[in-house]
């Protein structure tokens, strides 16, 4: 990287810069790291005691981990953030896909305004869609069901597929399908079998954002939501603002872990993805 | 006349195989393929507008509704209509009330009522609240007995208040979301010094926003161009500590910084290890605005990094060589070549970072203490705790609008299409 005529300055330069970097990214990533060594904090502390900085066995425990698995609340939200986030994935990863496809098709009229349209729940500030969203719900009967906390999720996830869902077709070679129906295929078959293998991994990985956005989202539920329909991060959110143990600690260190997990995917659906590019 | 027969045989339509003219079917094709691309978004479309859109907009109605006042009190409204207001009005308006108090009170509406009043002129919910449990009793002449039960009956600004929040619509909510109101002569005038606040509330949310978006532009520029010059392998693995916050719980980000920065926490313990501040001086740096910022700029930074790196990926390295080998020194080079060809980065980057930070809520509720409160948090406080929906919507309208400008400058200078995920 640095050229061998560099001078002094250049090279001090060269270095400094690659340490304000690595601080910038330490930045990103020690927040997140933090919590996980803590989880096994054996003392219902959020710092570091002496013990565990001497990595004394005794020091840590898997004390937080137990109780959340001994507590029937935190099985119960757990439960509620998995189904509502695979129902609220399912609807919008649908529709998402059917209105990309239409999108990304030149004779489109209106294009640009019903983008925006579409991806405007991405865009407005949660507290007012939550507000409208209570209100309305409230009327025809929606709050404090499961029902409605997926259609509010969904309509949150949906700017998320039709993007990534877009942004697969935009390189999409339309001549394949004029290809297929040459050869006969009917229009079903040719979405099938030529469309859809294309675009799936846009779809997958629009639907993961789909996942990830109903999964993380508090506000929403916050209003809608009853005793009964409280999720992972209603839960967390309720143990921040009232009294916040360790536990919490454990369930971040759990959630880190799922977003590896998710990152890890997606990461490998891009790479498939440009390979298909570059066969096609 | 061949010649002649040959000139309409061209002049003529040009028809397509089934033997209608082809401009016609032409239209008529994509007529039919305009059909279809509409219904494929259709469902969406409708999905999106009956589940989002059209929530927001009911809710925002309620910012100029007004309907307790006119539906509870319907005879005194009605007397009032034709009261010019420079003094208070005769016994007939009197009558009226009392009797429309004991209709309210009847109807389980007065509490409402009452509240809608506080609102507009804080103190006068149970001037309401007792006269209307006395109102039953009374006999006329009502002026005297309603005076006696209250002898802010006898005041020219409560008809006033009555006169103006009886009407159907009102602009009053848009008032007290910028700290003016209607005086006792309806002519508007700033609200009172000790009740001023959401001018400053705005302003501070507009304030930590800039501030956000300029610290994540200093910290996501480098970053980014470190990135964009890497070679591939390196920087796929530096990527990914982008996309890790980028890609974990928002919560779990919040929860993070109040372990780091409270004063027991992780970064004051290792403060005062290092001597920097004794045991009594810890530092507060969480639960203000300070908090607020720090945990925003982290959670928004990769919002800021990827646009940039998607830029900075397509200036070709030759033209800073090109630079180098013609003479300027690397800082010219940087600042006449190389950043010019950034700057839509900055636009994308710094418009996203600004508009999503501008209607934040749960990090500042989380963390921000009293100081670290942005508008989004007030139009909790109001739908939540004190129950004015209509201020509630009032704010929210402006937040809104001011969200939506800022949309339509970004899909006019990076386009829609062009946003990134990851």
């Amino acid at each position: 990287m640095l050229p061998s005529y560099a001078g002094p300055i250049e090279t001090t330069w060269y270095y400094t810069f690659r340490i304000i970097c690595g601080l910038i990214l330490l930045f990103l990533i020690a927040p997140i790291l933090v919590v996980m060594p803590l989880s096994f904090n054996a003392e219902p502390y959020f710092s570091f005691t002496p013990g565990m900085l001497t990595l004394d066995p005794d020091a840590y425990s898997m004390r937080w981990y137990e109780d959340i698995l001994n507590n029937k609340q935190w099985i119960h939200s757990a439960k509620n953030s998995v189904i509502i986030a695979f129902f609220a994935t399912i609807i919008a990863t649908s529709l998402g896909t059917l209105a990309a496809l239409g999108l990304s098709r030149s004779e489109m009229p209106y294009r640009g305004v019903i983008m925006g349209l579409l991806i405007s729940p991405m865009i407005v500030p949660i507290i007012i869609s939550a507000a409208g969203m209570y209100f309305f719900y409230s009327e025809v009967g929606l709050t404090q069901t499961y029902l409605g906390i997926i259609l509010a999720h969904a309509a949150l996830g949906t700017p998320f597929v039709v993007i990534t869902v877009t942004a697969t077709l935009t390189g999409f070679d339309q001549s394949l399908i004029r290809a297929a129906n040459n050869l006969g295929a009917s229009p079903t078959y040719t979405f099938f079998k030529v469309t859809m293998p294309l675009i799936t991994p846009g779809m997958i990985s629009g639907g993961l954002f789909a996942f990830i956005t109903s999964f993380d989202e508090v506000v929403a539920v916050l209003f809608l939501s009853g005793f009964e329909q409280r999720t992972i991060p209603r839960q967390m959110w309720a143990g921040i603002r009232e009294q916040i143990s360790p536990t919490i600690l454990a369930v971040a260190t759990i959630l880190v872990l799922i977003s590896v997990a998710l990152l890890a995917t997606i990461e490998l659906l891009r790479r498939r993805n440009e390979r298909l590019r570059g066969i096609v | 006349m061949n010649e002649q027969v040959m000139a309409t045989a061209i002049e003529g339509p040009v028809l397509a195989a089934d033997g209608t003219p082809l401009k016609e079917r032409l239209q008529k094709t994509l007529r039919r393929r305009k059909l279809i691309a509409a219904g494929l978004v259709l469902p969406l479309g409708a999905f999106v507008f009956i589940t989002f859109i059209f929530p927001i907009v009911l809710m925002l109605f309620r910012s100029v509704d007004n309907p307790i006042v006119h539906e509870n009190l319907p005879q005194t409204v009605a007397i009032l209509e034709n009261w010019d207001g420079k003094e208070v009005p005769g016994e007939e308006a009197f009558a009226a009330l009392t009797a429309d108090l004991v209709a309210a009170r009847k109807s389980k509406m007065i509490g409402r009522v009452a509240t809608r009043m506080n609102f507009e002129w804080s103190g006068v919910r149970s001037v309401f609240t007792s006269t209307a449990r006395k109102a039953k009793k009374m006999e006329a002449p009502f002026k005297e007995a309603l005076i006696k039960a209250n002898e802010k009956w006898g005041e020219r600004e409560m008809w006033v208040t009555i006169k103006r929040m009886g009407q159907p619509y009102t602009g009053s909510q848009y008032l007290a979301a910028v700290d003016m109101r209607f005086d006792i002569d309806n002519n508007i005038v700033d609200q009172d010094e000790d009740r001023q606040i959401y001018v400053m509330i705005f302003g501070r949310t507009l304030w930590i926003s800039f501030l956000v978006t300029a610290l994540a532009l200093l910290l996501g520029y480098p970053v980014a161009y470190l990135l964009a010059t890497l070679p591939l392998k390196y920087s796929n693995l530096l990527m990914i500590m982008v996309l890790l916050p980028f890609w974990t719980s928002l919560l779990v980000r919040t929860t993070s910084w109040i372990v780091l920065l409270q004063t027991n926490g992780v970064l004051n313990d290792i403060f005062v290890f290092l001597h920097i501040v004794d045991e009594e001086g810890r530092i507060q740096m969480i639960y203000n605005q300070m908090g607020t910022v720090i945990a925003m700029t982290h959670i928004l930074l990769p919002f800021m990094v990827l646009p940039l790196y998607s830029v900075m990926k397509t200036i070709p390295p030759s033209y800073m060589r090109a630079a180098l080998s013609l003479g300027a020194n690397p800082v010219t080079a940087f600042v006449r070549v190389y950043a010019p060809q950034t700057v839509p980065g900055i636009g994308a980057g710094g418009l996203l970072v600004f508009i999503l930070s501008i209607g934040y809520y749960i990090t500042p509720a989380l963390v921000g203490g009293r100081t670290g409160q942005m508008i989004s948090n007030f139009i909790a406080f109001h739908m939540q705790k004190s129950l004015n929906w209509g201020l509630a919507a009032a704010l929210g309208g402006i937040l809104l609008v001011g969200v939506l400008a800022l949309y339509w400058l970004y899909s006019k200078i990076v386009g829609v299409d062009n946003m990134k995920m990851g």
